[in-house]
């Protein structure tokens, strides 16, 4: 997958758990999961077991299409480790093309030039420990 | 009045901004036995206590303060407005004859020791954290969105920072004492976009303490009480996906209390608000229904939040902006400062005239994940 303006940013190690191991192994093969209940039709995220909405457990995962656009966005110029060095960065709700509003950062070299609504894709970065990968986006 | 209304009899806000030299349990102390003293009660006299963030968990604070022959104890945990929802709970408690005196206590360090208080990570920490997150890009978030669907400017935003900046030349006490203008605040440098440094409350150390009592001991007492009227709360959350940053808890938690006060917003003579960062004001006000929902940028100019002659006097110490945000947890200070200014105690610049209802509104967590807000409204003669 591209790297594309993210080289920068750290890719910290995730901890996932049986409800979430399906997410960021999809994401380590460069594909974003979001899960939909069969009950009531609704994507959300982050995943879980039970829908949000009314609790059933027949829940699955689909591969989202990994479009979507800027609902708020920030350039973020001071942080603690392990974001310290990476200042400026972005962090984003990008809202996907199935309906979820996703926490976030958009990679780009010109963050002064994102804007609300805009269209973005997701790229992949491997995690630190080679296990995972971090989905991210990118302006189309 | 309804005779079942409790009431708060003392209040502490600790001095000090800095506070390398003590641990954050001895804070608590300092704070308890201020608001005690405030209150004219002793330590015997407490029944009830109420805790929430550093240093641990409600039963090493019992032990450390040496209370005895507790009824009721309560540790609910919802960020920096645990303390407004403590005052909630202990009036409910002592109405339902749980407990008669109830002593809430909060304390921390972070300027003195870095990291002393952060939450403790959920579920979706993978999902968050992962991405660089922190509270000022959290509210930014939230900032960008209001100004992109409501048209809210930097310089709106800046109008609540200079109303704090004014009350608090007077407080000298306050971190911050020189009053700013709109210039200031939007040329000082970016911390996340679009928020500004001056648009961030300040890092303190310190505490606080409150008193709730029955109204049996309030009568009992040789000191003017302020009654807890009503009171609200409610979480709101990222809604599986659906968030949206343009509104707060507060549409729910404020609507409660005023119902169960029996006021309506012309009866509000002055607004504790809380102030983690200017979007977080304006946002509230809109969703405590002080304006419209949009307007709390045109709401905010021409001086309203200025105490004491503005339509809605607030943060009359300095607030969260200027004065004190004592272990990231700003909730207590909103509780004390309406109590001094509904007992005319207030530092006499900023003391609104004749003040009868005073509200107090915390917020706790991020506007940019999940957030409680609690909403009091304290007043009437003892
Ligand atoms: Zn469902």
């Amino acid at each position: 997958m591209s790297d594309a303006g993210a080289g920068d940013l750290p890719s910290p190690d995730v901890s996932p758990t049986p409800e979430t191991e399906k997410y960021w192994a999809a994401a380590a093969e460069g594909r974003l999961l979001v899960m939909r209940c069969a009950d009531c039709d609704r994507f959300y995220h982050p995943p879980r077991a039970r829908c949000p909405d009314c609790l059933s457990e027949n829940t699955e995962w689909t591969e989202a299409s990994g479009e979507g656009e800027i609902y708020a966005h920030s350039v973020t110029r001071q942080m603690g480790p392990p974001y310290h060095e990476a200042t400026p960065y972005v962090v984003a709700y990008v809202e996907l093309e199935e309906g979820p509003r996703m926490l976030t950062n958009v990679v780009t070299d010109d963050p002064e030039a994102l804007s609300v609504g805009q269209s973005v894709e997701a790229v992949f970065h491997e995690t630190e420990d080679g296990e995972y990968a971090i989905p991210r986006f990118r302006p189309v | 009045m309804a005779d079942h209304t409790a009431a708060i009899a003392g209040v502490y806000e600790h001095p000090t901004r800095e506070a390398p030299d003590k641990s954050t349990a001895q804070l608590h102390g300092d704070v308890a036995v201020g608001a005690l003293e405030d209150a004219g009660l002793e330590k015997g006299d407490v029944d009830g206590y109420f805790t929430a963030g550093r240093p641990g968990r409600v039963m090493s604070m019992v032990d450390y303060l040496g209370l005895q022959d507790l009824e009721y104890v309560d540790s609910t945990d919802v960020g920096g407005t645990s303390y407004v929802s403590h005052v909630g709970h202990a009036a409910a408690a002592i109405a339902e004859g749980k407990c008669e005196v109830a002593l809430i206590t909060m304390a921390g360090r972070p300027r003195s020791r870095s990291g002393d208080g952060g939450p403790p990570s959920g579920p979706q920490a993978d999902f968050e954290e992962t991405y660089g997150i922190g509270t000022v890009n959290m509210y930014a978030l939230a900032a960008r969105r209001h100004m992109h669907e409501h048209g809210t400017t930097a310089e709106q935003l800046a109008e609540v920072r200079v109303a704090a900046s004014e009350h608090a030349q007077y407080n000298e006490d306050a971190m911050f004492q020189d009053p700013v203008t709109v210039e200031d605040v939007v040329e000082s440098r970016l911390v996340s976009d679009p928020l500004h440094l001056l648009d961030c409350c300040v890092v303190s150390d310190g505490g606080g303490a409150v008193v709730v009592v029955s109204p049996e001991v309030a009568d009992d007492l040789d000191r003017d009480c302020v009654s807890v009227l009503g009171h609200g709360e409610a979480v709101k959350h990222h809604d599986a996906g659906d968030i949206d940053l343009t509104y707060t808890g507060a549409v729910e938690s404020g609507p409660r209390a005023f119902e169960e006060a029996g006021i309506t917003h012309d009866d509000v003579d002055y607004a504790s608000i809380y102030d983690s960062f200017t979007i977080t004001v304006v946002e509230t006000l809109e969703d405590l229904g002080f304006c419209e929902k949009g307007e709390g940028g045109e709401f905010v100019e021409g001086g309203t939040l200025k105490a004491p002659d503005g339509e809605l006097p607030f943060n009359t110490d300095g607030g969260g902006l200027c004065n004190n945000h004592p272990a990231n947890r700003g909730g207590m200070p909103k509780i004390i400062e309406t109590v001094r200014q509904l007992r005319g105690e207030a530092n006499e610049e900023v003391q609104v005239p004749d003040a009868e209802i005073g509200l107090s509104h915390g917020t706790g967590g991020s506007l940019g994940t999940r957030m409680t807000s609690t909403t009091l409204v304290l007043g009437g003669d003892r």
